[in-house]
């Protein structure tokens, strides 16, 4: 069987190894799904206000848009990746996944009622673990979180944080304050001590712009400048001193390429030499942070000539940065197969699937 | 790291009087024709090539600047006794005793000059490898002083005065840069 990524090959062809695919979605098929594990006073509230489920959700992945699901993967009711068969026959069937990091984005975040958005994420996270990571050994999760109330998030990783079945918590990009701020102490606090690795993800509050300089008019722009935020919350990390306050921190970024890592890390490096004494806490070089505390899945790849590609895999300095992923829904349209291509030997076992095996502890 | 090696030409050069150096000031001088920025760092004589290792900015304009330690964010502490010399183009530092570059240690070393202070006897003792420059004349180069000849001694003596030289100078010793 093949998918659209396997298109013109089969898995086995394609990489002989094992699969962990780092990046695949669970979407929440309607508010009615959550309300078996609310409290009833919400589902009444809910009801009686005719609230129909979180406005960001539209906004980070237009529902037509071709980004938000490659056609053959758009499901007759509901929106794609809202089952779990769906996904078994889309992905982790024919790829042969031996692991898979599932990845719930509601837009809680656009919810500014504090007491709602946490009883929210609760559902959605109790909603996860009962049809999805209880339903496929092949699963683990990420938990939602209330991502503007750092404590709310905080009390939300101690409540279901260990279930064996999450290794990440998510949080969405684009936010109204930078994530290396200290009033994002308790949650870092949290995941660590819960043992859960960061799962930056696309998208994030309505009022978080997708550009560093504001909201853009088109979506074309808000999809290719949305990486910036990414780096702008790398950079924040770094120079707040999370990573030192944190040392075990693990942090994955998704969604969000990685060609742009090596130039930009130049120049972090650089501006570091001259600046390091502002943030003296930062003792070594911002780059060999990035390698330290952060991973990268691959999807999207932003490829271009394979020997520019191969050139920048060698610029990332590290075998042990990348990781495999689809992405489910998504439509990326990356190669896969030349991407292995590039590859250097010694480090295709790590994208495919050692590394996120590693870093998720699987 | 191995500190260069230097081989020292005689050039020992009397750029100041001491008071013309105070506290936190600095002079920079051409010797052997290099330009060299003497600082006086809490009472303490230092000589750096006024040329940073990393991109030849003007390393002895820069700041003098105290370490900044920490034990995490939130924690800044200002420990003064640890002087770094900072180039102004770039803002990399080194250290005032050593040349030592700390944000790529095995690559970058600034040049450093010995530096004393000696008394204005000891000075006039070294004459004449020291005493044509020594008041004032921060540029004066000894390198190049006459030699005492074979002539021979005349039947007349002049009156002579003793000088009694009270002050102290500030004596940088250069050497012939390595060639790799």
């Amino acid at each position: 069987m093949t998918t659209a990524l396997l298109e013109n090959t089969t898995r086995t062809a394609l990489w002989s190894g094992s699969v962990i695919d780092a990046d695949v979605h669970a979407n929440v098929p309607s508010l009615e799904t959550l309300q078996k594990y609310q409290e009833r006073v919400w589902v009444q509230w809910a009801q009686e206000r005719g609230w129909a489920g979180p406005s960001g959700l539209k906004i980070a992945y237009p529902p037509n848009a071709p980004t938000t699901s490659r056609d053959e993967w758009r499901l007759d009711d509901g929106p794609p990746a809202s089952d779990l068969g769906a996904l078994q026959r889309h992905i982790l069937d024919p790829w042969q996944v031996e692991k898979a990091v599932l990845n719930c984005y509601y837009a809680i975040d656009s919810l500014r009622h504090p007491d709602w958005a946490a009883a929210l994420a609760r559902s959605v996270n109790d909603w996860l673990v009962a049809e999805w990571l209880d339903r496929d050994p092949r699963l683990v999760g990420s938990l939602v979180v209330p991502a503007r109330d750092p404590q709310a998030a905080a009390d939300e990783i101690d409540r279901i944080g260990g279930h064996p079945g999450f290794k990440q918590v998510m949080l969405p990009v684009r936010s109204e304050t930078l994530y290396g701020q200290r009033i994002w102490w308790p949650f870092f606090d949290a995941a660590v001590r819960n043992d859960l690795v960061v799962g930056m993800h696309w998208g994030g509050t309505p009022d978080g712009s997708p550009s560093t300089s504001g909201f853009p008019s088109w979506y074309v722009e808000e999809y290719a400048a949305e990486t910036q935020v990414y780096a702008a919350q790398v950079i924040s990390m770094i120079a707040e001193g999370v990573l030192r306050k944190f040392p075990e921190l693990r942090i994955s970024m998704l969604d969000c390429g990685f060609t742009w890592i090596p130039t930009w890390g130049w120049r972090m490096n650089k501006e570091w030499k001259g600046l390091r004494r502002e943030i003296p806490w930062v003792d070594r070089p911002p780059m060999d942070l990035v390698r330290e505390h952060f991973r990268f899945s691959v999807a999207p790849i932003d490829s271009g000539p394979p020997e520019h590609m191969a050139k920048i895999v060698e610029w990332l300095g590290t075998d042990d940065l990348l990781m495999f992923g689809t992405d489910y829904p998504h439509r990326h349209d990356d190669d896969i197969a030349e991407f292995l291509q590039v590859l250097p030997e010694t480090m295709r076992a790590n994208v495919m699937s050692e590394t996120a095996r590693r870093w998720y502890r699987l | 790291m191995t500190a260069p090696t230097e081989r020292p030409r005689g050039g020992k050069h009397v750029v100041a009087r001491t008071d013309e150096i105070p506290p936190g000031s600095r002079r920079i001088v051409e010797l052997d024709g290099r330009q060299i920025g003497i600082f006086n760092i809490d009472g303490e004589y230092v000589a750096f090539l006024h040329r940073c290792p990393h991109m030849s900015g003007p390393l002895c304009e820069g700041a003098v600047i105290g370490l900044v330690e920490s034990s995490g964010p939130g924690d800044v502490r200002l420990d003064e006794s640890r002087k770094f010399l900072t180039c102004p183009l770039h803002g990399w530092e080194f250290d005032v005793h050593t040349g030592q570059s700390y944000f790529d240690p095995k690559r970058v070393k600034a040049k450093r000059f010995p530096v004393e202070v000696r008394s204005g006897a000891d000075v006039a003792a070294d004459a004449p490898a020291a005493a044509p420059g020594a008041p004032g004349t921060p540029e004066a180069d000894t390198g190049a002083a006459p030699e005492a000849d074979g002539r021979v001694p005349g039947p007349y003596t002049a009156e002579t005065f003793e000088v009694v030289v009270e002050q102290d100078y500030v004596v940088v010793s250069t050497g012939r840069p390595r060639r790799k």
